[in-house]
């Protein structure tokens, strides 16, 4: 049997914009080369400013998914407020450290918008990805993971830029999944991709290839 | 009263805490006299930080006073201060260390006051309620800063419960001295006025002189946005921090 994280397949990608996030995901489910089902959804929402994706192994994004609403909806009542992307990240980087030795077979991507305060009424757009032990990486640009994060990585590189508006990285990100996922035989089979900006969240469904 | 062994409190004064007919729990009360003996501190929050003092009396002259801490840094942005018994203070500063340290490791920042206060209380609750130990003999004053709910003042008790203040006072001449601030408080106190006004309620039933030998003085301060902007390689400075003997000694002579 192949890696655990190559079994099931699926990708997940982030972008920043200006003043927005987007969050992408391809719809495949898989037992290595056998598609199962065209509806597994890896990205997840904390809140309306705050999402996560999830790719790897599926039973582990069932585990790690309810273990972090568990989590999550602690921190909301002890501290009566909504955790911050960074906060989340590194709740979710310690809860696969924790897990070092024998690891969630996952590779998490976060995109949020961090709430205006008083001290920092104009907070950057915020993404981050991890290991599959939590080591935490925060690009300014991109994060990709899963099993068509190679491709993810050329797409992204050559189609992003700095400071799109909500509508172009929307479109960026589109394309860069879609092509991306295409040349995976273990990703693609339609996606969901989230826009996230401080006054709505803009989410659709793509069709693509279904081969 | 007199059959119960080592004197007086009556027949649940050396169980464990345990609930008199009446309804008190005797143990938490000998507690509360314990921190009403001991020496007075008290906190003032301000517009712009919060400020904990208090009496530092040594019993004897012979005493290195510049060994002895009643006012403890807990993580960076968090300090307590006590009155009561020493000895159980170190162990809750100790176990609050090691929460705040705790919490760094799973959020990557440091707690925000009200949780630590939370989880403290908590401590000092269990302490009421499990088998083989008793009551802390100690009241705590933190003060602390958090992003969330900016410059904050807590007091907990030895039986776990919590409040937060504008100002307070805590151990000998609590009354006096929470007479003495309710005269001097004011809602646009600024930090530096806070530390004044703390001095004259230390004053205020202070057996001998306030020297800074005698006394201790911790501060939290609001940090600006820029001072909120992580440098690479560099920790965000801290919030709360211990006055130096120099810096007590002159806000004495003023």
């Amino acid at each position: 049997m192949g890696s655990p994280m190559e079994y099931n397949g699926g990708s997940v990608v982030a972008m920043v914009g200006k003043d927005c996030v987007a969050i992408a995901t391809d719809l495949r489910l898989g037992q290595q080369s056998i598609g199962v089902a065209y509806n597994f959804d890896k990205v997840v929402a904390v809140n309306d400013k705050l999402y996560y994706g999830l790719p790897g192994l599926a039973t582990d994004v069932y585990s790690l998914r309810e273990h972090l609403r568990f989590r999550v909806n602690m921190y909301r009542m002890k501290e009566e407020r909504e955790i911050t992307p960074k906060t989340f990240t590194h709740l979710v980087s310690s809860s696969l450290y924790e897990k070092r030795f024998g690891p969630w077979f996952i590779e998490p991507v976060v995109a949020g918008l961090p709430q205006p305060t008083e001290l920092d009424p104009h907070p950057k757009p915020f993404i981050s990805t991890m290991d599959t032990i939590g080591c935490i990486t925060t690009p300014k640009d991109f994060a990709v993971a899963g099993t068509a994060a190679d491709k993810l990585y050329g797409a992204a590189e050559g189609l992003w830029e700095p400071d799109l508006e909500p509508d172009d990285l929307f479109e960026t990100i589109s394309q860069t999944l879609l092509n991306a996922v295409d040349r995976d035989c273990l990703s693609g089979w339609g996606a969901i991709v989230h826009v996230i900006t401080q006054d709505k969240v803009v989410t659709r469904r793509l069709r693509s290839r279904m081969d | 009263m007199s059959d119960a062994p080592g004197g007086g409190g009556g027949a649940y004064s050396f169980s464990l805490t345990t609930f008199s007919p009446s309804g008190k729990l005797v143990q938490i009360e000998h507690a509360l006299a314990a921190v009403a003996g001991g020496d007075t501190s008290l906190g003032i929050k301000a517009t712009n930080g919060v400020v904990l003092a208090t009496d530092k009396k040594a019993p004897s002259l012979l005493l290195d006073t510049s060994a002895l801490e009643k006012v403890a840094p807990i993580c960076p942005n968090i300090g307590f201060v006590y009155s009561g018994m020493g000895p159980d203070f170190r162990v809750l500063v100790a176990k609050a260390r090691k929460i705040a340290q705790a919490y760094w490791k799973v959020y990557g920042e440091y707690p925000p006051t009200k949780v630590l206060v939370q989880e403290v209380a908590g401590v000092m609750q269990k302490a009421t309620q499990s088998g083989g130990v008793r009551p802390y003999g100690i009241s705590l004053l933190i003060a602390g800063w958090d992003a969330h709910r900016g410059q904050s003042l807590y007091q907990v008790d030895p039986s776990g419960s919590y409040w937060a203040w504008k100002a307070s006072a805590i151990g000998k001449n609590t009354v006096n001295g929470k007479t003495f601030l309710e005269k001097r408080y004011n809602d646009d106190l600024s930090l530096e006025d806070a530390i004044h006004t703390a001095l004259l309620t230390l004053k205020e039933g202070f057996e001998g002189q306030m020297t800074e030998n005698t006394i201790e003085i911790g501060i939290v301060t609001c940090p600006t946005a820029d001072q909120l902007v992580e440098k690479p390689g560099e920790r965000l400075p801290p919030t709360f921090r211990k006055l130096t003997e120099a810096e007590v000694r002159d806000y004495l002579a003023l």
